[in-house]
């Protein structure tokens, strides 16, 4: 793979690993491991951990695909490797 | 117009619709009405895909069985939706790039090998057959309900009834068609949602209705039901794990790597028109996936409330649910329970022979529970109710006008329908092209390939339809079988295919058998060998859930793990890609120069 080549595929791998950290967290994290912590604070009526569980991952993952979809684009560019 | 009626007009009309719009499409004899690859935008195609994506697992059973795990029910909703994000980030731009139609043609060529293609095509199979026997434990409970027969009557129509509808090239390919589908299931899942929460809560958004106070109380609609299930023994609603946070936690990542592992699901990223376009779409499909998961959780909680308040009077007066004249009268009962009884899917029976119904979890291990129980002269929980068939009973539970009832009606069925044929279309390909001209006779005509794709279907939903009879499970549940069993085995493949250019055909084939072959035999222990009653084998294994108390439904995620390590032990002792592999995979991971799809058939 030449220079360039490698580069992008850098920032490519730096963008997934950003993302999906924060994937990790909403879901994983704030959903499961770290509920019964978070349920001491509540949001409205809901428990903070079973929001996340059950309403807020939801939310950001659909954020963090568009979120994906627009830095790749310009990730594309920036490497000029963009389809016409 | 009495409800039967009304069930019928408006089954009747969805259905008008689709072929309706199915006809119009054709008669336009334009291509761009076929796949979605000609002037449908990523949001049009979203949409399709959210209708494909969302079967009777999602429509008619999630929501029944959030409702009694509570908290834990949250891995569902968590784990279809969270593989999105892994299939926008990780495997759909790059198989679009690819090229090729099918998961196996991917792997055949990735790993330069027909037995890997072949080897992908079983796990296809399995994953795909597993999930149709969901499906038909769903169609099962619809049809039951819809036509007024018992749940095996209702299979035997649903198997029939999706077969046909499967043979006609189904409702598939055509965007449109399926935009109508979502449409209904979308409606037919919100409406009913908004009236309830509007009735329970005030608030008419069901999102924020779960989050709000009781109608005229201080009391959160949250709280007043967790302390209700406590005293009537069951688990509290809001902190009820699913078994243990281990089990969660793997549950949750076999449903995320599994539906980025799913052939049909992938599939839909191979015909939209750029790369750019297939990040969008995932993000698209999941805007709409998440209007109908969002809610869910506030169907589940809020049909729970009123099934305690429809058999114990108490709920809402806020008396003592102990006390005698607080138990719904057996010839009180609403028609719905009257109606579903028919079903056999919900059945009381009167163990204290007071003429009364009572509803508590009569296995709780808290005693206080168990006294009051006894000194009401409890004798054990009366009434057992399908998780499956909350759903559709919902709007009847909270006494919703008919065309609320009916509108469900037509929503689960076309969640479940769409589903099932997509599914037998996909068992279809793989067994007459993929399997049959690929590797058994490469020379058979177009019209014994045809032949071969029918009989495949047939077969599957006779299949299906059997082990459906007596399921494995809850729709949902037999659906995360489903979900563990692709994410053992396609999705590290696909994955490694893309992201390791060193990962060869030994690594990979290796990797598939170990991955599918553990989750195998660990399912198969719990729930029978390919899933028929009575020949499972738990002494063997340990017992239930012997490792580290995980259950089969969550086992997906460590048979990926051992998938993962077999594939790169194998990989470190044989010889590497040839170099023309290598350079393949520096040309998937880079958009330029998508072509358009080929090897379609």
């Amino acid at each position: 793979m030449d220079k360039q080549g490698e580069a992008y595929w850098k920032a490519t791998l730096g963008l997934l690993t950003k993302i999906l950290a924060v994937w990790f967290l909403v879901s994983f994290g704030a959903g499961i491991l770290f509920a019964d912590m978070l349920n001491g604070i509540h949001l409205g009526g809901y428990p903070l951990g079973f929001w996340f569980a059950q309403q807020g991952s939801i939310y950001v993952f659909v954020a963090l695909i568009f979120v994906y979809a627009k830095k790749m684009g310009e990730i594309d560019r920036k490497f000029d490797v963009h389809e016409e | 117009m009495d409800l039967q009626t009304t069930i019928y007009l408006v089954v009747g009309l969805s259905f008008a619709l689709y072929i309706g719009i199915a006809i119009w499409a054709r008669a336009g004899s334009t291509s761009e009405f076929y796949v979605a690859g000609g002037g449908v935008g990523p949001r049009i195609n979203g949409m399709a895909t959210a209708a494909d994506w969302m079967s009777a697992a999602s429509f008619i059973s999630m929501a029944g069985l959030i409702g009694y795990m509570g908290y834990g029910g949250g891995l569902f909703l968590m784990g279809w939706t969270g593989g999105y994000v892994l299939l926008a980030l990780l495997l759909a731009p790059y198989l679009r790039k690819f090229g090729k139609f099918t998961v196996p043609q991917f792997i055949g060529d990735r790993y330069y090998s027909q037995t890997a293609s072949t080897v992908a095509v079983l796990c296809l199979l399995v994953a795909s057959l597993t999930y149709i026997i969901g499906q038909m434990t769903g169609v099962g409970v619809a049809f039951s309900r819809f036509l007024g027969v018992s749940n095996e009557t209702g299979i035997y129509v649903g198997m029939a009834i999706v077969f046909t509808y499967a043979v006609f090239g189904g409702m598939k390919g055509i965007t449109y068609t399926q935009v109508a589908q979502y449409v209904v299931l979308i409606f037919a899942y919100t409406v009913p949602a908004i009236f309830i929460s509007m009735h329970l809560t005030g608030n008419p958004i069901p999102q924020l209705g779960l989050g709000s106070d009781m109608v005229g109380t201080d009391v959160s609609l949250l709280q007043k039901l967790d302390s209700i299930v406590v005293d009537l023994g069951f688990g509290q609603y809001t902190t009820t794990t699913a078994g243990s946070t281990l089990n969660m936690f793997v549950y949750t990542l076999s449903l995320m790597i599994g539906t980025a592992g799913l052939p049909h699901v992938i599939m839909r990223f191979f015909t939209v028109p750029s790369v750019a376009a297939a990040r969008l779409s995932a993000g698209w499909a999941l805007v709409f996936i998440a209007i109908l998961y969002t809610t869910a959780p506030a169907v589940a909680a809020m049909a729970r409330m009123n099934l305690h308040a429809t058999v114990n009077s108490a709920v809402n007066s806020g008396g003592d649910m102990f006390a005698a004249e607080s138990s719904l009268k057996v010839e009180d009962r609403p028609e719905w329970m009257k109606r579903w009884e028919v079903t056999g899917l919900l059945k009381f029976e009167d163990k204290n022979g007071d003429g009364r119904i009572q509803y508590y979890n009569d296995k709780t291990t808290d005693q206080a529970v168990l006294d009051k129980a006894a000194a009401a002269g409890w004798k054990g929980s009366e009434l057992t109710v399908n998780r499956d068939i909350i759903v559709l009973a919902n709007p009847e539970i909270a006494l919703l006008p008919n065309w609320v009832i009916a509108l469900v009606a037509a929503g689960g069925l076309a969640a479940a329908l769409s589903t099932a044929a997509g599914l037998l279309l996909a068992i279809s390909s793989a067994i007459s092209h993929d399997l049959v001209k690929g590797v058994f006779n490469p020379n058979i005509s177009e019209k014994g390939e045809l032949m071969a794709g029918k009989v495949a279907m047939a077969c599957s939903i006779v299949l299906a339809g059997y082990l459906g009879l007596n399921p494995p499970g809850f729709a949902a549940g037999t659906v995360a079988l489903a979900f563990g069993i692709a994410a053992s085995s396609l999705f590290p493949a696909i994955m490694m295919g893309i992201f390791s250019k060193k990962m060869n055909k030994e690594g990979a084939i290796a990797g598939m058998l170990a991955g599918l072959t553990i989750t195998l035999f660990y399912v198969f222990a719990h729930k029978g060998l390919f899933f028929i009653k009575g020949t499972d084998y738990l002494p063997l294994i340990g017992g239930k859930n012997s490792f580290f108390g995980i259950t089969p439904e969550a086992f997906g995620a460590i048979g990926a793990l051992v998938n993962f390590t077999v594939a790169f032990v194998v990989d470190k002792f044989t010889k590497a890609p040839p170099e023309h592999i290598q350079a393949l995979v520096e040309s998937v991971r880079t958009p330029r120069g998508a072509k358009a799809v080929d090897g379609r058939h």
